[in-house]
């Protein structure tokens, strides 16, 4: 919303400068967007009297010009061909700042001969586009300042504009009068009065208005008249200046009054062109179909039950959001129909919504207008049309009735310091609400009709917590809930999620956030479907919600590599979505390795990523989030990991904790990864909770005697797992065998095609005794016996 | 007896290595050493003669002993001179490669802002990111035709053939999680909601995903007062401040009565933000006291409880804390970034050691 500070005193009586109404506007919560004083950059120049002009020695078209200012006598080069003895002209002197030229004169040297200053156009000046020679004054004083003469003699070119933003509730502030009230309320002037009277009629309004009865709802009062033998030729200079300067463009008499109470009254209205109106006006809603060619030169066709006014050869104007170009009015038009409604904001917003059309009268009507500034804003505009226009009013013909929005609510002058927690006298609220147009009977404040957003109790705290200043309020400590030592607050999961945050940037991985949603190719690839897609994606690379967050974390991959960053290790920590449904997310700790675990580097060879590291990262995650031991490793994972190169970290059959491995090479290529490429992936909320309660640790059970360790190397199939061998040996003797690793894994060599060795480290511990050699070799026996029964093994020789 | 003790003495001294002097060894103590042999002869001397010779015998054996250690010592430690003199590295090769991790800004700044509430007694509520238009909207009091609605730039999601109920949205802030959070423990609550937000908007300062902390605090005497207390201590905790001044404008938020956007004095000198100083002022969040339709919808009777809300971009604070300039760099994960502002994994913010470095 612009208005000019010349508007604004139209309704409000200030001796406030500039700042000062801008400072309390964003105050009072209309919020300044940005004040344009033109008179600011126009503070340098003064009036000069040009005494002699001659012509340049060296150039036919410049003068040299001998000028009176307030700094002396000034010899001034000018080409303008106005330049002459005896003109009032605008000076620059050297320092100042040009803004049409974006340039400080300096003094200069013209063709051999001295400039001391400048003559200025107004183009030069910004204040127009004239630029046939310089500004000649009609009066004036040399050494007046160029603003100050602007200021008595054409005032709108230094008229200041403010731009503020208005929120949805305050529709009311779309109207300068409205936001000359708040201001007065605030103290900053007085509000002047306005009175509407009626403008009495001549003859019966040849057209007559109806409202349907199923439309009443959405158009509760329709109000017009005929205005006859207007002359509608271009508006006063002083309505031009004003719908310039916020930014309309001066149309025709007719139109920029409508505009005008618009912009000063928060009042769309409409003329038609009687002439073009075949027959009465009607309210009623669209059958669906029809089509109307609107005032932006578009057509538009209605949807079914959108509000429209038809005459008797179709529809006319779009109810309160566009009038129609064929009853449009034009320089010839005589006779008007001017109409002033009340729409109801919700239709004005779905028609609106649906057609796409943003007008002004849209905005206002869907934020809400004064319901009981229908009628008199119709009296306001006649007066003004005859005043500009000249003709002779009809008598006011009305259709429906002005809907009843009274309401009042108890004004409990302790609320606000128990809402808000200022102190304020219950005399200083009354004022306020009373400045505000509130009536208070009582205690019962009356809300006015230009304030639908008032609602309640808590609205008239606001109102007065506003107007008295926000700035006011003192803090004052919050208790916290529970004396002493604050408690712990975070759920196991956050916990969790943090901990596998540090977890992973202490193993050297670098987090990431990436967008939750991917494109459609890539949703597909980890096992999304259309269900995920986004009705109004902004791009086609983000088009569904990510069922899992590796595809992210690859495409980052995948952009680092194109920067020429080869080794990567990146995680990422945040939902994955495995539905369209609220909550159907979950949290996903996924992490990816490309190029190499170990660069080149003067102490050993490089070494490329592998599924063992994203299997040390996930391990060492889950033993950071308290994952129980005994994790199992189990092959069929989901379709993106490399089919033979991947395992789940499960615990029992059904429950999987996280996958790691190689992604697939087909998944890598779409999201354009080069090489080989280890992820893993880790579902946080399927560690069970841990059992024990209570910090304490159970005892440790450290044995004296020495422990005993034998190595066995095995030779089996190749595709026997190394982990079949690993509890085979285990089982061999639960309570003497501490540990079994896997230390060695070889094939080829004499051991033949399809078989490998594995070689297997197994601690002994005992308990009670020393081990006798004997013990120790039946415990051998027993592990190869055990080893060799489940996988078919062979001690090798 | 002293030529004994002279000879096998010249001899340890003379041994030149561990080997020689092993031979001496050998030859005065050994099994068919000379010394061991005179000891062997005690046995057949007279209980006087034993007597005189026994403890001078014993004596000399002690000696040669010391001597030989003391020279196996003295020879070791030449031996292990003369290798520390082949031995050496060049200590200005690089280290063993390590690889250095880092959390990303955002996550280190909810981990600040959680840690300064939770002090305040604050829990963390979250709640799902695809959200039905009934929590984003009209339980915060924003009805289907209200303005609001159009300006939030809002995802939403596609509905199947025939599935005519209204779409679900992308959560367009973090306020619906006030909601669920007041449905779910009731009055007299506080928490903060920390998470991702969606909307349709990508420019210079814009992207479609961004992180928003909501803060919620219901009891049965809290007023905006206390709401403005809690934001100075928060800007003072986080930005590392002693003080710091704020100021309240009356604003408008559907779902909070009487509502204010919030400023913090500061100063850009030089480019770069300071707190608490200056002659600028820096939005940084939106406020209010929670309206009663909303406490209506989370199940709170607004006749029993009141309380304040207030909502602030996570990306914002982080950049202005951090002089991080590009909000779009972000979610680009480019590594060079990632190094650059993400935090090493050992800083872990609390306020006993302080938030940051």
């Amino acid at each position: 919303m612009k208005f000019t500070l010349s508007w604004l005193r139209d309704h409000l009586e200030t001796t406030a400068t500039v700042d000062e109404i801008a400072e309390s506007l964003t105050d009072l919560g209309l919020e300044v967007e940005e004040v344009f004083d033109p008179a600011k950059r126009l503070a340098g120049f003064t009036l000069g009297k040009v005494l002699e002009a001659e012509q340049h020695p060296d150039a036919d078209r410049l003068r040299v010009c001998r000028v009176e200012t307030d700094q002396g006598e000034k010899q001034i080069i000018c080409g303008a061909p106005n330049a002459r003895a005896g003109i009032i002209a605008v000076i620059a002197h050297p320092g100042t700042y040009i803004p049409g030229l974006d340039t400080t004169i300096q003094v200069g040297r013209i063709r051999g001969v001295e400039s001391h200053g400048m003559m200025c156009s107004e183009r030069e000046m910004e204040l127009s586009d004239e630029h046939e020679g310089i500004i000649e004054l009609p009066s004036g004083d040399v050494g007046e300042r160029f603003v100050d003469w602007l200021a008595a003699h054409d005032p709108a070119k230094v008229d200041p504009v403010i731009e503020i933003a208005i929120t949805p509730n305050r529709p009311d502030a779309l109207g300068v009068r409205g936001i000359a009230r708040d201001l007065a309320a605030r103290g900053l002037g007085t509000l002047k009065p306005r009175e509407s009277t009626p403008v009495p009629g001549a003859f019966a309004s040849p057209i007559g208005v109806t409202i349907d009865a199923d439309t009443q709802d959405g158009c509760p009062v329709f109000a017009g008249r005929v205005i006859r033998g207007v002359r509608n030729g271009p508006s006063p200079q002083w309505l031009q200046d004003r719908l310039r300067a916020i930014g309309l463009r001066p149309i025709s008499a007719l139109v920029d009054i409508t505009n005008f109470f618009t912009f000063d009254r928060n009042r769309p209205l409409h003329v038609f062109d009687a002439a073009k109106v075949a027959g009465n006006l009607r309210v009623h809603r669209a059958a669906g179909g029809e089509e109307l060619l609107a005032l932006d030169e578009k057509t538009y066709r209605f949807p079914e039950g959108a509000i429209v006014i038809s005459d008797d050869s179709g529809p006319e104007s779009i109810a309160g959001i566009m009038g129609g170009e064929p009853t449009g009015v034009t320089e010839e038009t005589t006779d008007v129909f001017l109409e002033s409604a009340y729409w109801d904001n919700v239709q004005i917003a779905l028609t609106g919504r649906a057609l796409k059309i943003n007008s002004d009268a849209r905005y206002r009507f869907e934020r809400g207008v004064d319901p009981a500034y229908t009628v008199k804003g119709l009296e306001d505009a006649t007066r003004m049309i005859l005043d500009l226009c000249g003709g002779e009013p009809s008598e006011v013909v009305v259709a429906g009735g002005i809907p009843d929005h009274s309401r009042a609510y108890r004004l409990d002058p302790d609320r606000v310091r128990s809402l808000v927690g200022m102190d304020l006298p219950e005399a200083e609220q009354r004022q306020t609400l009373t400045a505000l147009g509130f009536t208070l009977e009582g205690d019962m404040a009356h809300v006015p009709s230009w304030r639908p957003d008032v609602m309640g109790e808590a609205d008239l705290v606001e109102e007065v917590a506003r107007v008295a200043s926000l700035t006011r309020l003192e803090g004052r400590p919050l208790p916290r809930p529970t004396q002493g030592v604050t408690g712990p607050v975070l759920t196991p999961l956050q916990r969790r999620e943090q901990a596998a945050r540090r977890a992973l940037s202490a193993a050297g991985f670098n987090e990431c956030v990436t967008y939750s949603f991917i494109d459609r190719e890539a949703t597909q690839l980890f096992g999304g479907d259309d269900r995920l897609a986004l009705e109004n994606p902004i791009s086609s690379e983000m088009t569904h919600m990510r069922p899992d967050v590796l595809p992210g974390l690859l495409q980052a991959a995948a952009r680092n590599q194109a920067r020429g960053f080869a080794d990567l290790a990146l995680f990422e920590i945040g939902p994955a979505f495995h539905g369209p449904e609220p909550g159907e997310q979950h949290l996903q700790v996924a992490g990816v390795l490309v190029g190499r675990a170990v660069p080149r580097n003067v102490h050993g060879a490089s070494r490329d990523a592998d599924a063992f590291d994203a299997k040390a990262a996930a391990e060492a995650v889950l033993a950071a989030l308290g994952a129980p031991a005994g994790v199992q490793v189990l092959r069929g994972g989901a379709a993106w990991w490399h089919p033979g190169r991947h395992g789940r970290l499960c615990l029992g059959p059904k429950k999987t904790l996280g996958t790691f491995g190689e992604l697939h090479p087909r998944v890598l290529r779409a999201l354009d990864v080069k090489g080989p490429a280890v992820a893993f992936t880790l579902w946080p909320e399927e560690i069970p909770a841990p059992r024990r309660a209570g910090a304490a640790r159970p005892a440790l059970a450290a044995s004296d005697l020495q422990a005993v360790e034998r190595d066995f190397a095995f030779v089996v199939d190749a595709g026997v797992e190394a982990a079949a061998l690993v509890n085979a040996a285990r089982g061999a003797d639960k309570t003497l065998i501490e540990s079994v690793e896997v230390f060695d894994e070889f094939a080829g060599g004499g051991l033949g095609e399809g078989r490998k060795s594995l070689a297997l480290s197994v601690r002994l511990q005992p308990r009670d005794k020393t081990l006798t050699e004997a013990e120790i070799e039946a415990v051998s026996g027993r592990i190869v016996d055990k080893v060799r029964a489940a996988t078919g093994a062979e001690l090798r020789g | 007896m002293d030529d004994l003790r002279e000879k096998w003495l010249k001899a340890v001294a003379d041994a030149g290595d561990a080997a020689a002097l092993e031979a001496v060894r050998v030859a005065a103590l050994g099994k068919k050493g000379e010394i061991s042999a005179q000891m062997r002869e005690l046995g057949r001397m007279t209980p006087e003669e034993r007597k005189e010779a026994g403890p001078r015998l014993n004596a000399l054996k002690d000696e040669i002993n010391s001597a030989i250690a003391a020279k196996r010592a003295a020879l070791a430690d030449a031996a292990l001179e003369e290798r520390l003199r082949t031995e050496w590295l060049d200590v200005t090769l690089p280290a063993r490669p390590q690889r250095m991790g880092t959390v990303h800004p955002i996550s280190q700044v909810t981990e600040e802002v959680t840690a300064i509430f939770a002090d305040m007694g604050f829990s963390v509520a979250e709640g799902p990111q695809v959200e039905s238009d009934w929590h984003n909207f009209d339980a915060l009091n924003i009805p289907g035709h209200h303005p609001a609605r159009a300006e939030m730039d809002t995802f939403y999601m596609a509905r199947a053939e025939g599935d005519n109920r209204p779409p679900h949205v992308l959560r367009t802030h973090t306020s619906p999680v006030q909601i669920r959070a007041m449905e779910m423990a009731g009055a007299p609550l506080r928490v903060i909601c920390p998470g991702r937000v969606y909307r349709a908007d990508y420019d210079q300062t814009h992207t479609p995903m961004f992180h928003q902390v909501e803060g919620l605090a219901i009891d049965k005497d809290i007023s905006m007062a206390n709401l403005k207390w809690v934001l100075e201590e928060f800007v003072k905790a986080f930005f590392e401040v002693d003080e710091v001044e704020l100021r309240f404008r009356a604003s408008h938020f559907p779902f909070t009565e009487p509502s204010a956007e919030v400023d913090i004095r500061c100063s850009w000198e030089g480019g770069t933000l300071k707190v608490g100083e200056g002659d600028d002022w820096l939005e940084i969040l939106g406020s209010g006291m929670v309206h009663p339709k909303v406490l209506m919808a989370g199940n709170i009777d607004p006749a029993a409880w009141q309380g304040f809300a207030f909502g602030m971009g996570i990306d914002r604070i982080a950049m202005l804390k951090y002089g991080i300039p590009d909000l779009r760099a972000f979610f680009d994960s480019d590594l060079r970034w990632l190094r650059h502002y993400g935090f090493a994994a050992l800083d872990v913010p609390t306020l006993h050691r302080g938030l940051s470095r």
